[in-house]
């Protein structure tokens, strides 16, 4: 992914002109792979790998690109990892088999799994369900998507130190506790795919719901949640739910620019400029879900991604949405899932039956502003405007988006302003 | 690696002799047994309750006991398990067939590696 202008760097501290930015983030993944298959060691794998680009940045302007700059950074990396082996002093028993074990660095890998097996055990590894669930979202970040510390913090508006020291815990967590690079057994695979999937949606819904942080950084998390999404549907042709959430996140991402106004309001779905939309997003995850469904083998992101595809059609199916929702709930029986279904369900069959369901939900959802949202709208269709205004008061309540407050703002002016 | 396996049950143990204590006992059997076939077990033990420790400090040369245990926890530190195994996702799932693990928790802890 490229960064446009202005961008952050994508070495902590190095002054990296955007020439070789794009390439560094394509061997980054590849490398911290093949390096800590080596080393048994993420941190001293992601030192190494980093080192190298730093070299690579002092000799490739002069000396120009290689032919192989995967195959360059990777052999440099490695070097530079025995090096760092070497300098350490103490070193667990694994390590110190690492040094011993070393191949001549003129020889190229040979292991014994297939191209690509390393770089999805990587991911594994990164996602573990032993580690904290944002230390997953942080690791992956950084050490698959090759994001700068001072990148992520930014993005989870956390401060640097706080999240160097999330990133450090967790590499020594899966040091200290024998956290191995390896992709899960067969009986173990779907938990830990579930897992995986669940930080690719969550850095993609971090960038996508703009919480806080500049748009740039929001909009990078949306490109590597996509990129990594990719990546996976690419290793893992077969499961359904991987291609599935690539549609839902191509879908949902179509639509990125058509969701806030000249502003930076936020333009509600119904109103927005379809002509902003992004066709060939809409085109591939299609295509994609419609790949995904014919497994027969249906999971929540598939449902996401159809109720996603159900929205970017010329008209809505609300009676469709209203049942995939329904069908969501035997994997999410969430309020949440609950309330979305009402949403359908009144667009469907009117306000009152969908503000049925909602009220039933009522104390369970009440510090979920989207929630009032929705209550506000359906009570302002049936004609009770002013419970509608109370409902969008409440919601105001709570914590929301900057462009999120202008628009409710603007619908109680609105609404005061009715007969 | 090593990891020692902390069980902290739900409950404290059954009386001997009671159907509920002949239904641990086989439960542990096979658990035990399982983790003997696959090579990985090095002890396996319940132990006497808190209230059977005895705290040692020494200090200034002087040992010092205390009747207890080292710290009150809510949980029931009831036994350990001690088992060598190729990486933590092994060492998960035997922790998972642990009976302790149905109604309490089980820690597992790696050994730390001495440096060579």
């Amino acid at each position: 992914m490229g960064r446009q202008g202005g961008g952050p760097a994508v070495l902590p501290g190095a002054e990296l002109s955007d020439q070789y930015g794009e390439l560094f983030r394509d061997c980054w993944w590849p490398a911290v792979a093949v390096v800590t298959r080596l080393t048994g060691d993420l941190e001293i794998a992601e030192d190494a790998v980093q080192d190298a680009c730093a070299l690579a940045l002092t000799k490739w302007p002069a000396e120009g690109v290689p032919s192989s700059p995967r195959g360059w950074l990777v052999g440099v990396a490695r070097h530079k990892a025995l090096d760092l082996l070497r300098r350490e002093a103490r070193r667990t028993p694994l390590e110190a088999a690492a040094v011993r074990d070393w191949p001549s660095p003129e020889l190229g890998w040979s292991g014994e799994e297939e191209p690509g097996d390393e770089e999805l055990a990587l991911v594994f590894m990164c996602c573990h369900p032993a580690l904290d669930p944002e230390a997953r979202i942080a690791l992956t970040l950084r050490c698959v998507c090759g994001l700068a510390t001072a990148e992520i913090a930014a993005a989870f508006v956390v401060p640097e130190p706080t999240m160097a020291q999330r990133l450090v815990r967790a590499k020594r967590k899966i040091r200290q506790a024998g956290i191995r690079l390896k992709s899960p057994d067969p009986d173990d695979l779907p938990r830990r795919l579930g897992a995986v999937l669940r930080v690719v949606y969550l850095v993609f819904t971090q960038g996508h719901l703009a919480q806080a942080g500049p748009d740039l950084v929001r909009g990078t998390l949306c490109e590597q949640a996509i990129r990594l999404a990719r990546a996976l549907a690419t290793l893992m042709p077969d499961e359904p739910e991987v291609t599935g959430l690539l549609a839902l996140l191509l879908l949902t991402d179509a639509r990125r620019a058509a969701r806030t106004g000249a502003a930076g309001e936020l333009v509600p779905l119904g109103d927005q400029d379809r002509g902003r939309w992004d066709a060939a997003k809409i085109a591939e995850g299609t295509a994609l879900l419609e790949r995904a469904l014919k497994a027969g083998r249906p999971g929540p992101y598939q449902l996401h991604a159809a109720i996603a595809a159900c929205h970017v059609e010329p008209v809505t199916d609300w009676r469709e949405v209203a049942a995939l929702y329904g069908e969501l709930a035997r994997y999410e029986p969430t309020a949440v899932t609950e309330a979305n279904r009402a949403v359908a369900v009144a667009m469907a069959e009117g306000p009152a039956a969908g503000l049925e369901i909602l009220d039933s939900l009522g104390p369970r959802l009440a510090r979920w502003p989207q929630f009032h949202i929705a209550r506000a709208e359906l009570l302002h269709r049936t004609g009770r405007t002013g419970e509608a205004i109370a409902a969008f008061r409440r919601a105001l309540e709570l914590p929301l988006p900057h462009p999120e407050q202008a628009f409710l703002e603007r619908r109680i002016t609105e609404l005061c302003g009715e007969p | 690696m090593k990891y020692l396996m902390l069980l902290y049950a739900d409950r404290p143990m059954p009386e001997p002799g009671t159907p509920e204590a002949h239904k641990l006992f086989d439960e542990w059997a096979e658990a035990r047994q399982a983790m003997t076939d696959a090579g990985v077990l090095i002890e396996c033990s319940p132990l006497q309750p808190a209230s059977a420790s005895t705290t040692v400090r020494v200090r200034g040369g002087e040992t010092l006991l205390t009747d207890g245990p080292a710290a009150e926890i809510k949980e029931v530190f009831g036994g350990l398990t001690l088992i060598e195994c190729d990486g933590l996702d092994e060492a998960l799932k035997w922790a998972a067939r642990l009976p302790t693990a149905w109604g309490g928790k089980v820690e597992v802890r790696p050994f730390y590696q001495v440096p060579s």
